[in-house]
């Protein structure tokens, strides 16, 4: 653990082939390392900057501009209230006190099993379906108190499944199979695509 | 007025600028100071501070913009003093004072801080700002030299954009986000750059600072000149010193050299200078109860009366071919003259070498056509390197070229044996076997060439041929490694003459060598860039005494010291016993020679063998000048008084000369160039007013009467053995030398010398990373941690030249080609 | 008239996020018919059609297009999927239901301008829409729309998911740019350039937002002519809007552009349906929480660009946000500094130091610990930040997000002057704070 393993790393490769320069790949190798561990660790942004050539410290530079990574371990569910406007006038205060206060944890804490780490997050995109709230990234649409200690009760007695361990994003890869790929558009390849130059253009 | 100029407008006055430029600078240039934290002159703009911003009208009303990252045009009004623009600029400054601790009076920075000196101009009396301010960890080590207080840091990316833009090491790096965004390094790996000192110098407030000078003076104690930095380079540097110490280096922005910049060896050097190591009075040998005694086996206090005499007595006593001189590189122009005078002229021996066998001949260093820097970098120009790693040996040459890649659109293509430090930078890198570099170039600049050339294939050669034609050819090249003959490299050079308008850059290694050569001071040359039979004539009136053949260069005079057929060897500066190529005759020969004078600042282990010892003054300490690689003349101003009763070099030479009863007609620095111009066929332009009238000083462009010598033939190859390794030994910033040695905060960081190994080569010797290996020569074998270099290729080991742990000398065989070894483990054969 | 579905046909369709549903439904008939086109043709159609840009700026997509230097290659497609503008929801609901669509409008776009390779930027967060778009891709892929020699044809381009990791910034083009190339995202200034000239790895760059791309396979199976028949020019076409707060019925909602009103969508049965509980309107956020907020007496006017824009506001991102009688104003304007202050890059001084130094005035006023003065202060210092507080902005600062945290501020305070003084406390003597 803390260095991508063998199956991340080939993950990576294929990943970093995709782009036209290596360091493109770091966010999406810094996910794969948080999906590993569960948290972003020094060995892995080492590991990480060897694999995109750069050095650690920038790899760490955009790790820590990005409020997604945890760099330090965190609960097995990560609990994002939403606290943006649409929340905040919907309750959203409130129920992060609620959350705060049956978790017995505060501002980003963890609860002492290492199950939940509770947080307030700013505007998650479901403004609609206020007051809302993010486990591991997936949603849960108008939150009544109620609705969150079933929720956590949920969690707590396994009934949810269909939610992953904190770092895991999509549960389906992009894969592009080796021969539908066009490949990556070089920067030092200075070509004029040729559907262009044959049909005329306007460039 | 030309195409490229634009007129434009700033505060009511209508003033004209280079296209292209930023308006910051052109209203700079027009004498309107807009003020700045974040602009830097040699770095890419970012605009991030927006002190700079000022209204500014293109035509659709006035509107603010940040004149550091605009570029005038025509037309263009800038008002940098209207409401709108000063309330910008106060409230920017007030943003960035609101979580700036106002500890001015314990800073560092308090009195040169354009932070404090804005406020107090035009900054708030009072605070509006009653939050808490922002908390870190009062000042942290960002590296052992350089210290980080995040809470004074005003976030102008000033270090952060040097470390990775200028040096490439961008080791140091913004770190989190917003309100909390702070400069660190990542954790356990510090900011290992040989350019940190930098940092310190551009922070334009007190967040970063330098451990060697922290707290030792305010900027108001401080008195200062501008002065040049003895290494090859020529770096412009600003002596600061007080209560006649010196105190600190900053590097001077001169266009021609190093743009501002200095590595971290020259800058925290000056320790060395103020080093209680120093020698303050003559010394001669002694024993017990500090008597002078020409058996024993210490050194003592003598007066310069005795030392002088005694040397005087030593060079009377015997015939001229019997005296010889070594070293000279650290002495300025006119102190070199003054030593060839003395010896060529009056002693009247040829026996004068400032070079000790390890860099480039003579005749390469001045036959080549000379290309200056600022030529080497040109935009779009075209950089072969070949043979040597600037960013070890030459650091601000490191920064010049990589700018001109970088930046400007230079390629480079790399004929070295290993990665370089601008590898990463290069367009083609060849990896030429030790030994081949010449064949490989020849390869390069043949037609066509097929399979594999001294260690490249065709298809590297072809990719590198292409870019050749694409712009102006500069070769830069150097003595990398000692371990293969200096024939391969000339035969590169060779090669090149070929290529149309070519010119070189020789990467030296030793402080003043060019003016050392310029002023005569090796076999068979005399001041001007000629021969000694060329410039009989033109000497012969002042030099009574020139001998007409030519005389030993440093390795023939160590072997007839050790052969007892030399009575006198003056050391100027030199140290054979840790520098000559074969250390066991440098030994014998300073065991043997019945006196040797030594003209130093340090006792060091070849001054510690001699008879007499004269105290010399340091840089900071005399006036003159320095010639640098390129051939440019600069000025050599004195701040400081030297340690006891040291002189300057020039005036131990007048002495010394007059105690053998001549006039050396030499007093001051001037007076060196009223003598030699009329002389030489290339400093009639020179004079001491000339060099003290520009920052550029003057730069010697004739070319003289001394040739080029390409190898006689084609340098024979050996076979490699596919047991054996190849052998680079290279040269590393920070080494056993003197100067690196003599300042407390660099010492530390020649650490222990390492063999350098190819991951798979390393895997068959079989042993771990960083465990000791034997590595066996012909000519004799050492034992060496041995570490993992996926830059060293295949085949190939690097051995550290000049560390501890380990003699690379004794493998070294001078006329081979190149050295294979063998490595064990302590285990067994691999 | 009645008005058609064109970006969110789909979202009742059970499977039309699969390339069956979409198929099924008309999907990649318009990159059938481009292909069939010259690409100066296809551009052409976009450009009659008059899309404004649906990320925040409205600048129209057809004109930005006309922007990339002739003869620089490569050029790039990002597609900006960060969406993280408080109010904003829209482009999530896109990518999980219709992410062919993008993809067919992405393939539209680099077939018209010779863009050698896409990328699909999705918010970090949006794990849902990552599964959805991934999937999606990968089916498009194994049928031949996207990749090499697409639907047997020479154009190839790969279309690239990738995605962040939580920073509201990185939706600014520049810095989605910079966040692409894996670095801080934090924006560069423009101009002197824009990414349509330099971009991505330094080379042309189209950048556009989900919904703006969503619209282009419509437009070329329709006609450009027929999308802008629809709404009023050049405010043309659909509009995506979500209406959250204090509504009876917050929803996301497709209306003709630059017709509807906001009284239709928030008071209308089948949009907003009125404020909740029966109460009554106090101020609502127009376009995101960048915009300076509205009132009751803007209710009428319509959802054109050029409208609201010269009433002192913008539709930005489509996103509008209720407040009715219950809210409490010093609160409401704080919740949407503070985003702001956290959100700030940090890059510049003004934003960096400005932005959480208004957010912590606020929370003192909050916390009763405020001072009479610090209502000029906090006009002093939004003034620092947005020289003269106008709209639209100017700005000290390199981005538009410095001064947005100056909008709600600017909007409130002295409108309700009165709630600020509650915080307050009686006026007292204490000395005023000098305002320069
Ligand atoms: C602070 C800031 C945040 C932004 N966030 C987004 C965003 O999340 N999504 C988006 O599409 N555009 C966003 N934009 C606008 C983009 O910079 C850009 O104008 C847009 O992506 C262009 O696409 P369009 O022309 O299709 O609208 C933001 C702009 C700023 C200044
Ligand atoms: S205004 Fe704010 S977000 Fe924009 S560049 Fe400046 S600091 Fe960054
Ligand atoms: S000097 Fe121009 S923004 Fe800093």
């Amino acid at each position: 653990m803390a260095r991508l393993n063998a199956d991340n790393e080939r993950i990576a490769h294929e990943i970093i082939g995709r782009y036209p320069r290596k360091k493109s790949a770091l966010i999406p190798l810094l996910h794969l390392a948080q999906e590993q561990d569960g948290w972003v660790t020094d060995e892995a942004m080492s590991h990480i900057a060897d694999l995109v050539e750069v050095t650690p410290a920038e790899v760490l530079g955009t790790c820590s501009f990005y409020e997604m990574f945890k760099r330090h371990p965190v609960g097995d569910y990560h609990v994002n209230i939403c606290h943006g406007i649409a929340c905040h006038l919907l309750g959203a205060d409130e129920l992060i006190h609620h959350a705060e206060e049956t978790l017995g944890v505060k501002g980003g804490g963890t609860t002492d099993d290492g199950r939940f780490t509770v947080e307030g997050v700013e505007c998650i995109a479901a403004c609609t379906e206020a007051p809302c709230l993010q486990v591991n990234y997936r949603f849960a649409n108008k939150v009544t108190t109620q609705d969150f200690d079933a929720l956590i009760a949920d969690i707590r007695s396994g009934a949810r499944s269909d939610i992953p361990p904190h770092g895991t994003l999509a549960k389906t890869r992009q894969s592009i199979p080796e021969e539908r790929a066009a490949g990556p558009a070089l920067v030092e390849d200075a070509q004029e695509p040729a559907w262009l130059s044959r049909n005329g253009s306007d460039q | 007025m030309s195409d490229d100029m634009v007129t434009f407008n700033v505060d009511g006055n209508e003033v004209s600028a280079p296209a292209g430029k930023l308006v910051i600078e052109a209203c700079e240039d027009a004498g309107v100071y807009i003020p700045r934290f974040c602009h830097h002159e040699r770095m890419n703009p970012v605009g991030m501070c927006r002190m700079c911003i000022v209204e500014v009208d293109t035509g659709r009303g006035p509107a603010l913009q940040p004149s550091c990252m605009l570029t005038v045009s025509d037309g263009m009004i800038v008002d940098t003093q209207s409401d709108v623009t000063k309330k910008a600029q106060d409230g920017v400054l007030e943003f960035l004072l609101v979580n700036h601790p106002l500890d001015c009076p314990v800073c560092d920075k308090g009195g040169e801080c354009p932070l404090q000196d804005q406020t107090m101009a035009y900054g708030p009396g009072e605070s509006r700002f009653v939050e808490e301010k922002r908390h870190y960890e009062k000042p942290i080590p960002v590296n052992d030299n350089v210290y980080l207080d995040r809470e004074r840091c005003i976030l102008c990316d000033r270090c952060t954009r040097f470390a990775d833009e200028v040096v490439g090491d961008p080791l140091i790096h913004f770190m989190d986000r917003g309100n909390q965004t702070q400069v660190n390094t990542f954790p356990d790996e510090p900011f290992a750059s040989y350019f940190s000192g930098n940092v310190v110098q551009i922070c334009p407030v007190g967040a970063l600072t330098a451990k060697p000078y922290r707290f030792k003076a305010r900027p108001w104690d401080l008195a200062e000149v501008d002065s040049t930095y003895p290494n090859a380079m020529g770096d412009r540097i600003n002596v600061q010193s007080s209560r006649d110490q010196v105190l600190r280096f900053q590097g001077v922005d001169s266009d021609a050299v190093n743009w501002g910049w200095l590595a971290d060896k020259e800058r925290f050097s000056f320790e060395a200078l103020q080093s209680d190591n120093r020698i303050g009075s003559p010394l001669m040998r002694g024993g017990g109860l500090n008597k002078a005694d020409a058996d024993g086996d210490e050194l003592v206090a003598a007066s310069w009366s005795q030392a002088l005499g005694s040397a005087a007595k030593a060079i009377a006593d015997t015939t001229p071919d019997k005296v010889g001189f070594v070293g000279g590189a650290r002495l300025s122009n006119e102190a070199q003259y003054a030593w060839t005078k003395l010896a060529k002229g009056l002693v009247g021996t040829d026996n004068v070498d400032a070079q000790l066998g390890d860099e480039l001949p003579p005749h390469a260093l001045l036959g080549l056509p000379r290309a200056t820097v600022a030529e080497a970098c040109q935009p779009g120009g075209v950089i072969v390197l070949i043979g040597c790693d600037p960013k070890e040996t030459l650091g601000t040459l490191y920064i010049r070229l990589r700018h001109a890649v970088v930046e400007d659109g230079a390629k480079l293509i790399e004929i070295t044996p290993t990665d370089t430090g601008l590898t990463n930078v290069a367009s083609a890198s060849l990896r030429a076997r030790p030994g081949e570099a010449g064949t490989v170039a020849r390869a390069l600049l043949a037609e066509t060439v097929s399979g594999h050339i001294g260690g490249v294939d065709e298809d590297a050669l072809a990719t590198a041929r292409d870019l050749l034609g694409s712009g102006p050819v500069t070769v830069v090249l150097g003595r990398g490694s000692l371990s293969e003959s200096v024939d391969s490299v000339l035969e590169a050079a060779d090669a090149f003459l070929d290529v149309d308008g070519v010119r070189f850059l020789q990467a030296i290694g030793r402080g003043n060598t060019m003016g050392a050569l310029d002023m005569g001071m090796s076999p068979g040359l005399l001041p001007g860039r000629t021969s000694l039979a060329a410039g009989q004539d033109a000497f012969s009136d002042l030099w009574p005494q020139l001998p007409n053949s030519d005389g030993m260069n440093t390795a023939a005079m160590l072997e007839a010291g050790a052969a007892g057929n030399l009575d006198v060897l003056v050391l100027l500066g030199a140290d054979p016993i840790n520098d000559a190529l074969d250390p066991a005759v440098a030994a014998k020969a300073l065991a043997t020679v019945p006196t040797v004078i030594a003209v130093d600042l340090f006792v060091n282990d070849s001054v510690s063998k001699a008879h007499v010892v004269f105290p010399a003054a340091a840089f900071t300490e005399s006036s003159g000048s320095h010639t640098n690689l390129e051939g440019r003349i600069t000025a050599i101003r004195q701040k400081v008084t030297p340690p006891g009763t040291a002189r300057s070099d020039l005036v131990i030479a007048a002495e010394l000369a007059r105690r053998l009863g001549h006039d050396l007609g030499l007093e001051t620095p001037s007076d060196v160039w009223e003598e030699l111009g009329p002389r030489s066929a290339v400093h009639g332009d020179v004079s001491s007013a000339a060099i003290e009238a520009d920052v550029d000083g003057v730069l010697i462009t004739a070319t003289g009467r001394v040739a080029f010598a390409p190898p006689d033939q084609a340098v024979s190859r050996e076979p490699v053995n596919a047991y054996a390794l190849r052998l680079v030994t290279a040269r590393r910033m920070f080494d056993n030398g003197t100067m690196v040695q003599q300042s407390p905060h660099l010492a530390g960081f020649a650490g222990q010398a390492s063999l350098r190994v190819n991951p798979y080569d390393f895997n068959r010797v079989g042993v771990a990373d960083g465990e000791e290996v034997r590595v066996s020569a012909p000519k004799g074998s050492v034992n060496v941690a041995a570490r993992v270099d996926p830059g060293v290729p295949k085949g190939i080991v690097v051995l550290d030249y000049n560390r501890s742990g380990a003699d690379a000398r004794v493998l070294l065989d001078p006329g081979a080609t190149s050295i294979d070894i063998r490595l064990e483990s302590k285990g067994g054969k691999a | 008239m009645s008005i058609p579905k064109i970006t969110t046909a789909r979202w009742d369709v059970e499977d039309g996020h699969t390339l069956a549903g979409y198929e099924r439904t008309g999907g990649y008939s318009a990159l059938k018919k481009a292909l069939e086109m010259t690409p100066a043709e296809v551009h052409e159609e976009v450009k009659t059609a008059s899309l404004l840009g649906r990320g925040g700026a409205g600048f129209p997509a057809g004109v930005k297009w006309g922007f990339c230097p002739p003869g620089v290659w490569p050029r790039y497609l990002v597609v900006n999927g960060d969406e993280s503008e408080p109010g904003t929801y829209k482009d999530r609901i896109m990518l999980e239901r219709d992410p062919h669509q993008l993809i067919e409008g992405c393939l539209l776009a680099c077939y018209a301008l010779g863009l050698s390779q896409c990328f699909l930027y999705v918010r970090g967060e949006m794990a849902h829409g990552q599964e959805r778009v991934a999937a999606a891709l990968n089916e498009a892929y194994e049928a031949g729309y996207v990749g090499k020699n697409i639907l047997g044809t020479e154009v190839s381009v790969d279309v690239v998911l990738h995605w962040g990791a939580g920073a509201y910034i990185v939706g600014e083009e520049t810095a989605l740019i910079e966040s692409l190339e894996g670095n801080r995202g934090m924006p560069r200034l423009k101009p002197p350039f824009f990414p349509a000239a330099i971009g991505l790895y330094g080379k042309p760059t189209i950048v556009n937002n989900v919904e703006t791309l969503s619209n282009i396979p419509w437009i070329i199976n329709n006609g450009g002519q027929a999308f802008a028949d629809i709404g009023e020019a050049p405010s043309t076409g659909t509009r995506v809007f979500a209406v959250s707060g204090h509504v009876n019925n917050p929803g996301v909602f497709e209306v003709e552009f630059g017709t509807t009103t906001f009284r239709d969508l928030i008071m209308g049965e089948e949009y907003g349906g009125g404020i909740r509980n029966g109460g009554s309107l106090k101020a609502f956020i127009p376009g995101g929480a960048s915009a300076p907020w509205f009132f009751e007496e803007h209710l009428d006017l319509p959802l054109e660009k050029g409208t609201v824009d010269r009433a002192g506001s913008m539709l930005g991102s489509g996103a509008i946000v209720v407040m009715d009688q219950t809210t409490d104003i010093v609160k409401a304007c704080h919740n949407v500094v503070r985003f702001f202050s956290r959100e700030s890059c940090g890059k510049c001084s003004p934003c960096r130091e400005g932005t959480s130094w208004l957010e912590k005035i606020l929370q003192r006023i909050i916390d009763g610990n405020g001072r009479r003065a610090d209502l000029a202060l906090l006009m002093d210092v939004c003034d620092n930040i947005s020289p003269g507080i106008a709209w639209p902005p100017k700005q000290t600062t390199i981005c538009p997000l410095g001064p947005s945290a100056v909008s709600p501020i600017a909007s409130v305070i002295e409108r309700f002057a009165d709630e600020f003084d509650a915080y307050l406390g009686e006026p007292s003597t204490e000395q005023a704070v000098e305002v320069r």
